[in-house]
């Protein structure tokens, strides 16, 4: 018993190093001197100068910010339309079109990016050819494929946690007399609204970081940020990019830091309040 | 009234996402198909139409030399054959690795549970492309892992690790691994330890009862993690084109580059069926896990 647990517990202190070992040795070595990038120039370095040269490289500022905004409506849109069939396939029993939705919203996450992302396009090109739209591709179809993907994963999200509560207090809001919608803004949105925020977030990391599919529906003029690094990096490593995918797991990691210390803190005023009602409840006299 | 309001708000809130997903995932995808049994052609779009009019009349054009180029051509069954090879490999080395941590997280205090959850978690909120990149700099002959075995004296020449087959299933295994992780953790999280214990007082030795009840037990959360990992990895692009070889393609890339490069819509459609094909059996397989999943949830 003792050595199986030794062995599981080595096998995960070597697997956690394995995961950062990576991440951590490109964030050392974009503070490098040396162009050579994986020479270590102790003579010169650490350096910011990587640093400096990426925030002066208007082509990859002007592709972020076309990255983040892009992430930004393909969050949204995936996260309304991801929120109405988690809904659908937790709440209405069986309904018809309810395979058709289950199989339509789990297939994206594990259908090869290359499929999802050729099937976009042709379709594009199909009805550009049928009704004229859209002009050729650009942002607004990147935009359309990342909703599409990304919806997926929201419904996952969002159908799980539904799934987790049951509908009595939704029936006893019916049963006093409350309308469809009010109770679904009253009940319904604020229990689910934490896998709605982690699934936006979700969401936003997932178009941010597509190049596949985006490849595919993007046109001249919209590069993304993932399209202009792997045009960097396919023919080996440049240094500012270890800046900037320094600077982009350290904003990661304050992120997920702020949200856990945020989700604790709601932690413990839940169980503080509860401890509350309890002694609330026990001050109180019996009323029976 | 309320009852046909309701009917009607309902149908509106499954009808929306479900016309979405028609509209942009299976439509697109019959467009595909349809597109696969077309012949390539000089115009714009680049293939021959479904129905043409001849004599005033229309007739269906269908063509299948799409699919008897891949299939004489040695290059694309090579390419599909060593795609389930890589995959297969590193499906199985995400197991080996994944299970024992997803073991040890299970079996770790409820404190430092959610923080080990965590660790195996973050990587997967930061770049993919980013991730396999960091790869280039460990693996190339100049690369960090060359450089420390050289100064420690292990190898006195480079090894050549940057595209080969090791590169790409390290390039795998390592983007993949939380994907088999969290479904085994999720299974083992549940196990009875008290059939454990019962099995320890009956006499049997520690491996005899992980063999007997917890392997056969966490079956359903090694299916789900391997094929996770399987299905992306089959057409994977990004790691077999930054760490892969050169003179061996993976099927993924078979399909972007006849798109790209040959502008063949035909054959990289026929390329993207036969793909489908070959994943029809185990997405089906991971859609009724899942499904399972969520009414156990219930």
């Amino acid at each position: 018993m003792k050595s199986r647990g030794l062995f599981a517990r080595l096998a995960l202190v070597l697997g956690l190093v394995f995961l950062y070992v990576p991440i951590l040795s490109m964030m050392v070595f974009s503070f490098n001197n040396s162009r050579l990038v994986t020479v270590w120039d102790a003579a010169h370095s650490p350096t910011l100068k990587w640093y400096a040269a990426l925030l002066s490289n208007g082509q990859i500022l002007g592709a972020a910010w076309l990255s983040i905004r892009i992430a930004l409506i393909s969050a949204s849109g995936a996260v309304v339309l991801g929120t109405l069939a988690g809904m659908a396939l937790a709440r209405f029993g069986a309904f018809r079109g309810r395979l058709l939705l289950a199989g339509m919203t789990a297939a994206p996450i594990v259908m090869p990016e290359v499929i999802t992302g050729l099937s976009l396009l042709l379709l594009f090109v199909a009805t550009e050819q049928l009704i004229g739209w859209p002009k050729g591709v650009g942002a607004v179809t990147i935009t359309l494929a990342h909703i599409t993907f990304c919806m997926a994963y929201v419904t996952v999200v969002v159908q799980s946690r539904l799934a987790g509560f049951d509908e009595s207090l939704e029936e006893a809001a019916m049963d006093l007399g409350a309308r469809p919608l009010q109770v679904f803004l009253r009940i319904t949105l604020p229990l689910i609204l934490p896998a709605i925020g982690s699934g936006w977030l979700l969401a936003f990391t997932l178009s941010w970081d597509d190049l596949v599919i985006t490849q595919f529906v993007a046109g001249p003029g919209s590069s993304t940020l993932p399209m202009v690094i792997f045009s960097k990096v396919r023919f080996g490593v440049t240094p500012d990019v270890n800046a900037l995918a320094t600077i982009m797991v350290l904003i990661v990691a304050t992120g997920i830091a702020i949200a856990t210390v945020w989700m604790r803190y709601q932690q413990r005023r839940r169980e503080r309040d509860l401890q509350l009602a309890a002694a609330a409840n026990l001050s109180e006299p019996l009323q029976s | 009234m309320a009852r046909l309001t309701q009917a009607a708000g309902r149908r509106l809130v499954a009808g929306v996402p479900i016309l979405w997903l028609l509209l942009l995932f299976l439509i697109p995808f019959i467009i595909v198909f349809r597109i696969s049994f077309s012949e390539v052609r000089l115009a714009i779009p680049p293939y021959t139409p479904l129905i043409s009019w001849r004599h005033g009349a229309p007739s269906l054009e269908l063509y299948g030399s799409a699919y008897s180029f891949l299939f004489t051509d040695p290059l694309y069954i090579s390419s599909y054959l060593y795609s389930l090879k890589v995959a297969a490999v590193s499906t199985l080395c995400c197991l080996c690795i994944g299970y024992p941590m997803a073991y040890a997280i299970a079996r770790s205090g409820a404190a430092s549970r959610p923080v080990l959850l965590m660790l195996v978690v973050l990587p997967f909120w930061t770049s993919f492309l980013l991730r396999v990149y960091a790869w280039i700099g460990l693996l190339k002959n100049t690369g960090v892992i060359n450089n420390a075995l050289m100064y420690l004296g292990v190898i006195h020449h480079p090894v050549a690790l940057l595209q080969t087959d090791f590169a790409v299933y390290i390039g795998i295994v390592y983007s993949y691994l939380p994907f088999m992780i969290l479904p085994l953790y999720a299974n083992l999280e549940k196990h009875d330890m008290a059939l454990l214990e019962a099995a320890a007082d009956l006499g049997a030795r520690p491996l005899r009862a992980f063999l007997r009840i917890t392997l056969p037990q966490s079956f359903a959360g090694i299916l789900a993690g391997s094929l996770l990992v399987f299905i992306p990895a089959v057409g994977e692009y990004i790691i077999p084109t930054l760490l892969g070889r050169t003179d061996q393609l993976m099927i993924g890339r078979v399909l972007s580059d006849e798109f790209f490069e040959n502008r063949d819509w035909p054959v990289a459609s026929a390329v993207a069926i036969l793909i489908l094909l070959l994943l029809v059996m185990p997405i089906m397989l991971f859609q009724r896990l899942e499904r399972r999943q969520l009414e156990a949830v219930k």
